[in-house]
């Protein structure tokens, strides 16, 4: 699991011009990592299993963690590495160490983290992560079953067009979407979840380099302000929308 | 100046027909290549490969890995022939599209050569010995500047970030025949999967009323299709509202989805995510409806309003069907 910050929220450059303001940043667990969640869970409950969720230290993630064990998750575990300081090649090496020292991969692990998110600008954390432990990878997942041992994942293209591949296990997958919408669980299930269970910390070491790529500069991009505004009451944007529609003949 | 950049792309196709970004990627690097004296190979492998290579005419050459027993050549195939390819023709750049196809290659093969990888590239800067990247990183909200100070890196191309007309030259390029490398894959293809039919064809309609999370619920779903009704169009969404079952993939705009182009295209409540802004920056007319000011969709639409769209679509239909029935 990935926290990332609420997209809905306004992003602001930290004084060093080189990083996100992170002070006033609400954080949410990302939407590709709900999928991955719902996928897991969705699995287990088709083919038995446990499911884990992984994640390293960040804001709220306390929450997230208990809300996925109170959605079916088995065991939670917190790395003790503060996650917004790592880029995606750091946590990938974090994540490796992981599985050698403390989770073990065995003939039918999936690793299954988001596909992708919005802020890796040095790569895919689960691309780079197979890669360090030379497992197979597919990215951009939107279905997953196990037949006969091997995982069968339907991979999107383009244009509505998928792929289907049969892959051998242990196998890194990055989710897109789940086959069902992520489910929801009341509030009082993840208090009781709260009351029932423990989240299990995992002390791993520093990985050598936060950052493999050196950010120059992060700023906003300059509003190119393309679009015309329409000023109003909706009364009157509407009135001018319909105007607009019919200047060009659209209506 | 810059030492002669020798550039790799990395050209996909799927169901033999190459997309844009393949071509947006050729015209850039030929830029680049051009300014500092160096050369353009296109790298396209997989069934088929051979037969379009006369659209590629952009590059010197094309490096053409064709495999007749796969319909998709495995990310591995592809990783292993780029980096044999780097090696032999001195390559300092590798251009990958950051698409679903190309997913996951680019930051593979910067593991296995030790050249760094960017991703979400929207534009190439030459300064001195180098270059000055800038991705477009939070769905679009903030740019990051990266400095490549020896030249040499892999880059995963944002698509709509560069002209594809530069990169659509009709002419022969000098084909290369290279060997499949045997790799022990452990993933094998199996069949691509269509579309569901029966539903409307989005990309046939001249509007379309696009509904993002900013609908709220599937109940006001409804309402936008008669919103859509009044203007002769369909409903499409944006990835989340079909992620949560309100509206089927065949509705979906974008990356994943489909591509449209309509003459209208009226979007309500979307943010404007690059993954959305690639399947309709084609529209004729692009009008946004949305409450933040600072949505990125207001950078790349005709028209926009700073309001509710849930209050917008009652009185716009009103004015519409006012409109259409004073006709
Ligand atoms: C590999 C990959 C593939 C993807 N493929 C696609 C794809 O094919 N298509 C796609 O769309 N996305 C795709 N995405 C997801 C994409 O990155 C964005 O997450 C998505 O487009 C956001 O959808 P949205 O704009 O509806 O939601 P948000 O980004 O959450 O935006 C909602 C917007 O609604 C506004 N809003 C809220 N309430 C109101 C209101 N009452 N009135 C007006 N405005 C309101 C908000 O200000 C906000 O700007 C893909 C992502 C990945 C990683
Ligand atoms: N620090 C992290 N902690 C947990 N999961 C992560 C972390 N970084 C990346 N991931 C997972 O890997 C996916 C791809 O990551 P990214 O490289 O950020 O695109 C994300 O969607 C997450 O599921």
């Amino acid at each position: 699991i990935k926290m990332a910050p609420d997209p809905v929220e306004e992003l602001n450059v930290a004084n060093d011009g080189k990083s996100l303001d992170s002070e006033f940043l609400r954080f949410k667990c990302g939407d590709p990592e709900e999928h991955s969640l719902e996928q897991a869970l969705l699995l287990k409950e088709r083919c038995g299993g446990r499911v884990t969720v992984v994640a390293l230290d960040a804001p709220e993630v306390d929450d997230v963690l208990y809300t996925a064990l109170a959605k079916g998750a088995d065991s939670a575990v917190k790395i003790n590495l503060d996650q917004t300081k790592l880029g995606s090649i750091a946590t990938a090496y974090v994540f490796a160490s992981y599985f050698v020292e403390k989770a073990r991969i065995t003939e039918d692990t999936l690793i299954m983290p988001g596909t992708q998110s919005i802020d890796d600008i040095e790569g895919e954390m689960g691309a780079i992560l197979a890669e360090l432990l030379e497992l197979p990878y597919v990215g951009v997942v939107s279905g997953l079953n196990i037949e006969g041992g091997k995982a069968i994942v339907i991979k999107e293209f383009r244009s509505g067009i998928r792929g289907e591949y049969e892959v051998q296990l242990p196998a890194v997958f990055g989710i897109q979407s789940a086959e069902k919408p992520p489910r929801y669980v009341p509030v009082a299930k993840v208090r009781a979840a709260m009351k029932s269970s423990k989240i299990e910390t995992v002390e791993l070491s520093e990985p050598q380099k936060a950052n493999i790529l050196e950010i120059e500069r992060m700023y906003k991009p300059e509003v190119a302000g393309r679009a015309q505004i329409i000023e109003g009451d909706i009364n009157q944007v509407a009135a001018r929308l319909a105007e607009i529609f019919a200047e060009r003949g659209i209506i | 100046m810059s030492a002669p950049a020798n550039i790799i792309v990395l050209i996909e196709h799927l169901k033999g027909s190459i997309p844009e970004i393949s071509y947006e990627m050729l015209g850039i690097a030929r830029k680049i290549a051009d300014s500092s004296g160096g050369k353009v190979f296109a790298f396209i492998a997989g069934k088929g490969a051979r037969e379009l290579v006369a659209g590629l005419g952009a590059a010197d050459t094309a490096l053409v890995m064709d495999d007749p027993s796969a319909e998709r050549l495995n990310d591995d195939v592809i990783i292993e022939g780029l980096k044999r390819a780097m090696v032999e023709k001195e390559a300092s750049l590798v251009f990958v599209g950051c698409t679903n196809i190309s997913f996951g290659i680019g930051s593979r093969l910067s593991r296995r050569t030790g050249v760094p990888y960017v991703n979400w590239v929207k534009e190439i800067k030459p300064v001195d010995t180098g270059y000055l990247v800038t991705s477009a990183v939070y769905g679009g909200k903030i740019l990051s500047d990266v400095a490549l100070k020896d030249g040499r890196a892999i880059l995963g191309i944002l698509s709509g970030s560069f002209p594809p007309d530069a990169g659509k030259i009709q002419k022969q390029p000098v084909v290369e025949e290279v060997s499949k490398p045997d790799v022990k894959s452990k993933l094998a293809f199996k069949r691509l999967i269509e579309p569901k039919a029966g539903d409307i064809d989005i990309t046939r309609m001249d509007v379309l009323v696009s509904v993002g999370r900013g609908i709220q619920t599937p109940d006001n779903i409804p309402l936008a299709e008669e919103l859509a009704s009044a203007l002769g169009g369909a409903v499409s969404a944006s990835r989340p509202v079909v992620d949560q079952g309100w509206l089927p993939l065949t509705r979906q705009v974008g990356k994943s989805g489909m591509s449209v182009a309509p003459r209208l295209y009226l979007a309500l409540g979307i943010s404007g995510a690059p993954e959305h802004y690639e399947g309709m920056k084609g529209s004729k007319l692009i009008v946004a409806i949305n409450t933040d000011p600072k949505a990125p969709i207001f950078d790349f639409a005709h028209y926009g309003a700073v309001v509710d769209c849930l209050e917008l679509i009652e009185p716009l239909k009103e004015e519409i069907l006012k409109r259409k029935g004073a006709k």
